[in-house]
């Protein structure tokens, strides 16, 4: 029998057919829909005529949308209420799994509530019109994002026309230092690959430090395996993936779940199979990050200073540089650490999950937000995280401290509801991306692990959370 | 879908490597439930000098006048010739709407981000890879002559200057080229398969019954 990787069997298990050229109809086993890239899919089937394929296999939300206060009051941007009671119209008439709507005490982010809830498991194929959908790797699952047309095709059809992408592996060898999370990692691993470098491959992460990682951990990593350029990443199996699934919701139970646990054991890249492309990384060696520019790969360590352009040579890249400091407000040389904020954000699909929160409560607890931080904001990635908070307590450090403690939902990360950044304004934020305007027009985001961004709300600006243990 | 054959327009540059989707729509236009009427507000941060809000009227706009596409010689364009890693981020597929919508057929740079090329597939526009050095030189003939012109020719897989003269022969899968020289609808060439979703969809269960 051929060895194969993670990614082969992920693959192979799920290919219906497959064109000359190599294209083949790809199934999908979970569906995730959410607000904004389904409206346009489903109005799409209601003109052909069509009905989902299979209905149990969509678990959808509205996330992107929502506010994160007054919920009492409901929606009151009347574009954003449109398109939320457009998604609650489309599943009362087409239906779905699990629908958790707006002010469902189960509604989250998309990517949070997945996997909380059983939803994503291991072996699975899943889709949803997001980028981020690369989060649901960390269980094994082939998990990518698509587009709204895709939606409609998945919808329609359960399959996804679909070339395979080449493989590539990030090993991360040793141990991370402590202080330095799953979001260091991460971003240290798109500071050197860069944001085009997994462009055409599935990454698995792999390798000492990724094993140590906890499933929150894991899907930090996967869920910015966009920001690389790739698709899809994903992690193997091991007992840290079965024991965080036992129980959950959608999981299998009783003789069912030994079955598919053992079956999910075999979701690993055999001894000898060969990757496109491997990247070796050393944990020991990753510090605290902090994205300077407008890409998530310009990104330096806490120690380090703000680049110069004229020490580049490129003059694309260059070009580059000047570009982002310019709109970001800064000085080459100078260091890091010295950069003042103006706001704080704890939230997204890449970190707003309990350990997340746990991260960050543990730096706030006992002290105050800096009084030159205009506003410091925690958003929870879903509601059962947001419960789970408040029964450990973790609401009462952030508002003792000097936060505001907000409604789930994925808020300043895209800034379609209310939250958003000023003109100007500067963020130390836990999400994904650093592109011009993302958080609000013209705001500027430097993107840090949750314990980097309570570290800062503290300090007025950005410090090596190492110093605050 | 409209198909894409052969197309000949006016060339107009963005020079910056990895444009995100974030930058060629921002999300505030994202809320809207249709598929079109995106043109207006692409580029909207770097084209309009006031912020832009849904249901604003664009006459009633600020044009940044440093931006490229409101040169007046890049009036009409209907090629847009980028820089690597173009449509990086975000999936929203309002990205080719909003290029499609505002006039655009094709693209032409280095390489583009994975999601975005795909996209761009399933609306009829067509996304041209291209080596860096012929990247390069479009970019100083667009710069040098204008009203700088293009013909893509699918069929072919060429590209070439208003008087013929090949620039350089592109790849394109078969696959997506066959869908899009006929502007073929995907789901209904897959559900011609539906009965061997059905089959393996029935075989998927029967060994993985926790997945029904």
């Amino acid at each position: 029998m051929t060895v194969r990787t993670l990614y082969d069997k992920l693959w192979d298990s799920h290919v219906v057919r497959e064109e000359a050229d190599g294209t083949a109809l790809l199934y999908i086993d979970r569906h995730l829909v959410h607000e904004v890239t389904s409206p346009q899919a489903y109005e799409g089937l209601r003109l052909a005529g069509r009905k989902p394929w299979r209905t149990d296999s969509i678990v959808a939300t509205a996330d992107h949308n929502t506010p994160t206060t007054h919920w009492d009051e409901g929606i009151r941007d009347p574009v954003s209420r449109t398109q939320v009671e457009t998604l609650d119209a489309n599943i009362a008439r087409f239906g779905a799994k699990a629908y958790y709507p707006f002010r469902d005490p189960r509604q989250g982010i998309v990517h949070v509530i997945g996997p909380e809830s059983g939803a994503t498991l291991p072996g699975m194929t899943v889709v949803c019109g997001d980028s981020h959908t690369s989060t649901h790797g960390a269980f094994a699952a082939l998990a990518f994002g698509i587009g709204t047309s895709e939606v409609e095709h998945v919808l329609a059809t359960q399959c996804l026309l679909m070339k395979k992408s080449k493989s590539m592996l990030v090993r991360v060898d040793g141990t991370l230092p402590r202080g330095v999370t799953a979001k260091d990692l991460v971003l240290a691993i798109i500071g050197r690959i860069g944001t085009a470098g997994g462009t055409g491959h599935a990454i698995e992460f792999a390798g000492e430090a990724v094993r140590a990682l906890s499933m929150e951990g894991r899907m930090t990593v996967c869920n910015m395996t966009i920001e690389a350029g790739a698709r899809a990443g994903m992690v193997a199996v091991d007992d840290t993936t079965i024991d965080y699934l036992r129980g959950r919701g959608f999981a299998p139970s009783g003789d069912l779940w030994e079955r598919a646990a053992a079956h999910w054991r075999t979701l690993v890249t055999d001894a000898g199979a060969a990757f496109d492309t491997t990247h070796v990384f050393d944990a020991k060696a990753v510090r605290p990050q902090v994205t300077w520019g407008t890409s998530p790969e310009m990104v330096v360590a806490i120690d380090e200073r703000i680049p110069d352009p004229d020490r580049e040579k490129n003059s694309e890249r260059r070009e580059g540089i000047e570009r982002a400091l310019a709109y970001m407000g800064l000085t080459p040389n100078v260091p890091i650490a010295d950069v003042h904020i103006d706001k704080v954000f704890i939230g997204s699909c890449t970190n707003s999950r309990i350990e997340d929160l746990r991260e960050a409560a543990a730096v706030v607890r006992g002290r105050r937000v800096a009084g030159s931080v205009r506003l410091a904001m925690v958003v929870p990635g879903s509601g059962r995280v947001k419960a789970q908070a408040e029964a450990e307590g973790l609401d009462r450090a952030f508002r003792a401290a000097g936060f505001e403690w907000r409604e789930p939902g994925c808020s300043m990360c895209l800034a379609m509801n209310d939250d958003r950044l000023e003109p100007g304004e500067r963020c130390a934020s836990t999400s994904n991306r650093n592109f011009e305007g993302r958080q609000g027009a013209g705001g500027r985001t430097h993107l840090v692990s949750p314990a980097m961004a309570a570290a800062a709300a503290i300090a007025g600006h950005f410090v090596d959370v190492r110093r605050l243990y | 879908m409209q198909p894409f054959r052969i197309h000949s327009g006016i060339v107009a540059p963005l020079d910056r490597a990895n444009v995100d989707t974030d930058a060629i729509i921002p999300k505030q236009f994202l809320k809207s439930i249709r598929r079109s009427g995106f043109g207006p507000n692409l580029f909207d941060a770097w084209r309009y000098l006031d912020r832009g809000e849904p249901g604003m009227d664009p006459a009633s706009r600020r044009p940044n006048p440093d931006f490229v596409l409101n040169a007046s010689r890049y009036r009409g364009a209907s090629i847009l010739l980028a820089r690597h890693n173009f449509g990086c981020g975000s999936s929203r597929e309002h990205a080719p709407w909003a290029l499609a919508d505002y006039g655009f057929r094709a693209l032409i740079a280095p390489s583009y981000a994975d999601i975005f090329f795909n996209n761009c597939f399933k609306n009829g526009l067509l996304p041209v890879v291209l080596g860096e050095r012929d990247v390069a030189r479009l970019f100083a003939d667009v710069a040098a002559f204008p009203g700088f012109s293009l013909t893509i020719d699918l069929e072919r897989q060429i590209v070439a200057t208003a008087d013929g003269a090949v620039v350089s022969a592109f790849e394109v899968d078969a696959f997506r080229r066959q869908c899009l020289l006929n502007g073929w609808d995907d789901i209904g060439l897959t559900l011609r398969h539906a009965d061997e979703i059905r089959a393996f969809e029935a075989k998927r269960f029967a060994e993985e019954p926790w997945l029904a």
